[in-house]
């Protein structure tokens, strides 16, 4: 599913070279559940945005999907992550001035989906994440828990085949966290792989694999049997 | 292009800071406005000032006889140089550029006025010439009762009569017709077989209405003038210049007449054409002021726009973020942006031409018939859809800056947890 080849990555911080990803290589397969652990500085968030191909990486090769993703243009980029790839964030980062409907039907509008069509596929998901009632709901009307959910139903929505979750509890409660994780699970076992990027031990935990990165490079890589 | 959820999103954008969005809507409303008003203006300026030519074939000139400066030949200067009936058989020969040649002679010269009776009434503040047919070319007329004088007129020395309408108004009841009764002009009878008004009103060329034309044969027999020409109205031919046809019409009359050749003062002018030329180049001037003037008020507007969309885009890094990261293309970004700013100029321009337009005829309804140098002050269908093209271009060229911003927005960092 995701295979990572020597990935090195550099960031340039005026005159010296930062190097931030050191031949990081990496498989995860179809439908896993995997977490990315690691201090702030690791090169953790680094790694999770050349998975989301959100940046481009120095050498190395990137297959997702036993599509190579290298050198590509913003177009063909912004056409993988709307096919390939759900993004959940940490402050949920819905939109303000749409209701909880339009926001998970957003991915589909850049699909071209009609606007009837995807507001019904909408109501489907947030049926799915238990939101159906609070559809026509703005998202500052809404609990954060129910706002990751939101979220997460809108990155469902396109049929990923990877999901990129960026400390998706950092800004819960840990009842809330569990609520969470546990419908990250759901939606594992549909058969979709599901990427958590965490600093927390317990969510770490709740994973079938726990990947450790430090100065940029992959120490431990542990599978939960 | 027009779904929904574009139009939600400038909905959204434009109304979230009203204030904001209403002045630098102004900006561009108040450049669009002073354009219209400045175009409008201009243009009733030139109505104004060319309307007095409006009578009168630009492409003309006149020519009298006044008296040598410089002696010559054996001549003294001072000598009277006096046009006759003979000059104009020469000019008509030898000056083939010229379309029409029309003598003219007026009792007591140029724009002097004549005692006129007729019964009981009478007027004294008329003018009264000898003229040919082909005058009407030159400075049109209207006849708008009986009819002008012709050939046979000149031929046969009828004591006939054109009679301005103001001179109607003096000498004839309103419900009497002119036509066929006799006026009293200097103790000789003429009969008036017509009425002649302005072709294009306009407040200078009224002592027109004023004027009795009869034809120049008769005129020079009735009252003894002999062949004597008071002075030459020449019309060029068109695929010349009245400046060239006038050079060579002084250059025949200077040789016939004895004058020294560099004696430019012996014969006096009149030309039109240069006028014409003088005045449309003022105009010309004018008008380059007013669009540098107006194109800089509607770009202080648009740049207005430009700053505020920066901030816009600047205030929706997050947002645009997420729009990338879940899949919208950078043609997307970039031409919501663009639409936006087209959107906001385009409303605030159309409104500003508007007002514009309306408070120019506001303007001309109040003004109405009575102004003589402003007249008509409006724009033009095509100067109006050059304007609607110019807002609608610079509000695509106010969103380049900030679209560009926007389409750089960079998810990772836009996304970065604070």
């Amino acid at each position: 599913m995701i295979e990572l080849k020597n990935i090195n990555k550099y960031y340039s911080t005026g005159n010296h070279e930062l190097h931030v990803l050191k031949d990081v290589n990496l498989q995860i397969g179809a439908g896993e559940l995997v977490s990315i652990m690691g201090s702030s500085g690791s090169g953790k968030s680094t790694l999770l945005n050349i998975l989301g191909i959100l940046d481009a990486y120095d050498s190395g090769e990137y297959i997702l999907d036993n599509t190579l993703i290298k050198n590509l243009s913003e177009q063909k980029a912004a056409k993988y992550r709307n096919e390939f790839i759900g993004f959940i964030f940490q402050s949920f980062h819905l939109l303000s001035y749409k209701n909880a409907m339009e926001n998970v039907a957003l991915p589909l509008y850049y699909r071209g989906v009609g606007r009837k069509e995807r507001n019904k596929i909408a109501l489907e998901y947030l049926e799915k994440v238990g939101l159906l009632d609070w559809a026509e709901h703005m998202p500052n009307q809404l609990s954060g828990g129910q706002q990751q959910r939101v979220s997460i139903a809108r990155a469902l929505i396109s049929k990923p085949k990877l999901i990129l979750a960026d400390e998706p509890t950092g800004a819960l409660d840990s009842e809330t966290s569990g609520n969470v994780m546990e419908l990250f699970r759901e939606v594992n076992k549909l058969g979709i792989t599901v990427i958590i990027v965490t600093h927390e031990q317990d969510i770490a935990a709740m994973t079938d694999r726990k990947i450790t990165l430090r100065d940029g490079q992959i120490v431990e890589s542990l599978v939960d049997v | 292009m027009f779904d929904l959820d574009r139009w939600q999103e400038i909905y959204h954008v434009l109304s979230k800071n009203v204030l904001r969005t209403l002045l630098t809507a102004f900006g561009v409303f108040w450049g669009m406005f002073m354009l219209v008003i400045l175009m409008g203006s201009g243009n009733g300026l030139r109505t104004g000032v060319m309307g007095s030519f409006g009578n009168f074939a630009t492409n003309s000139f006149f020519m009298w006889g006044q008296s040598t400066s410089i002696p010559y030949k054996g001549f003294q200067k001072g000598q009277q140089v006096v046009f006759t009936n003979d000059d104009t058989e020469v000019l008509k020969r030898q000056l083939t550029s010229a379309e029409v040649i029309a003598p003219k002679l007026q009792l007591g010269g140029y724009r002097s006025t004549n005692y006129v009776t007729r019964g009981k009434y009478s007027g004294s503040t008329f003018s009264v010439s000898g003229d040919v047919p082909e005058i009407m070319q030159i400075s049109a007329k209207k006849i708008v009762l009986g009819r002008w004088i012709n050939q046979s007129d000149l031929n046969e020395k009828r004591k006939v009569a054109v009679i301005g309408s103001r001179v109607r108004d003096v000498l004839f009841e309103t419900d009497e017709d002119p036509i066929g009764e006799y006026i009293n002009i200097q103790g000789i009878y003429f009969m008036v077989i017509g009425v002649h008004d302005l072709e294009f009103t306009s407040g200078h060329n009224e002592s027109e209405l004023e004027s009795i034309i009869t034809p120049l044969t008769t005129f020079q027999s009735a009252f003894n003038l002999q062949d004597r020409v008071g002075w030459y109205s020449i019309m060029a031919k068109s695929n010349t210049t009245a400046g060239a046809v006038e050079a060579e019409a002084r250059e025949i009359l200077t040789k016939r007449h004895n004058i020294s050749p560099d004696d430019v003062r012996a014969i006096g002018g009149w030309n039109a054409d240069n006028e014409f030329q003088k005045i449309s180049g003022l105009f010309s001037a004018i008008n380059i002021l007013v669009w540098i003037v107006g194109i800089g008020t509607l770009l202080a507007g648009v740049i207005g726009v430009s700053n505020i969309m920066l901030i816009v885009v600047k205030e929706r890094t997050k947002e645009i973020g997420i729009r990338k990261a879940i899949g919208a293309t950078p043609y997307l970004i970039v031409s919501q942006i663009i639409l936006e700013a087209i959107i906001l100029t385009g409303i605030a321009g159309y409104l500003g031409m508007s007002a514009g337009v309306a408070l120019l005829d506001v303007v001309n309804s109040a003004m109405g018939q009575s102004a003589g140098m402003f007249k008509n002050p409006s724009i033009d269908l095509t100067s109006a859809l050059t304007f609607l093209s110019i807002i609608v271009f610079s509000g695509g060229l106010a969103g380049i800056i900030p679209a560009t911003k926007a389409a750089s927005v960079n998810p990772i960092i836009a996304l970065r947890s604070e």
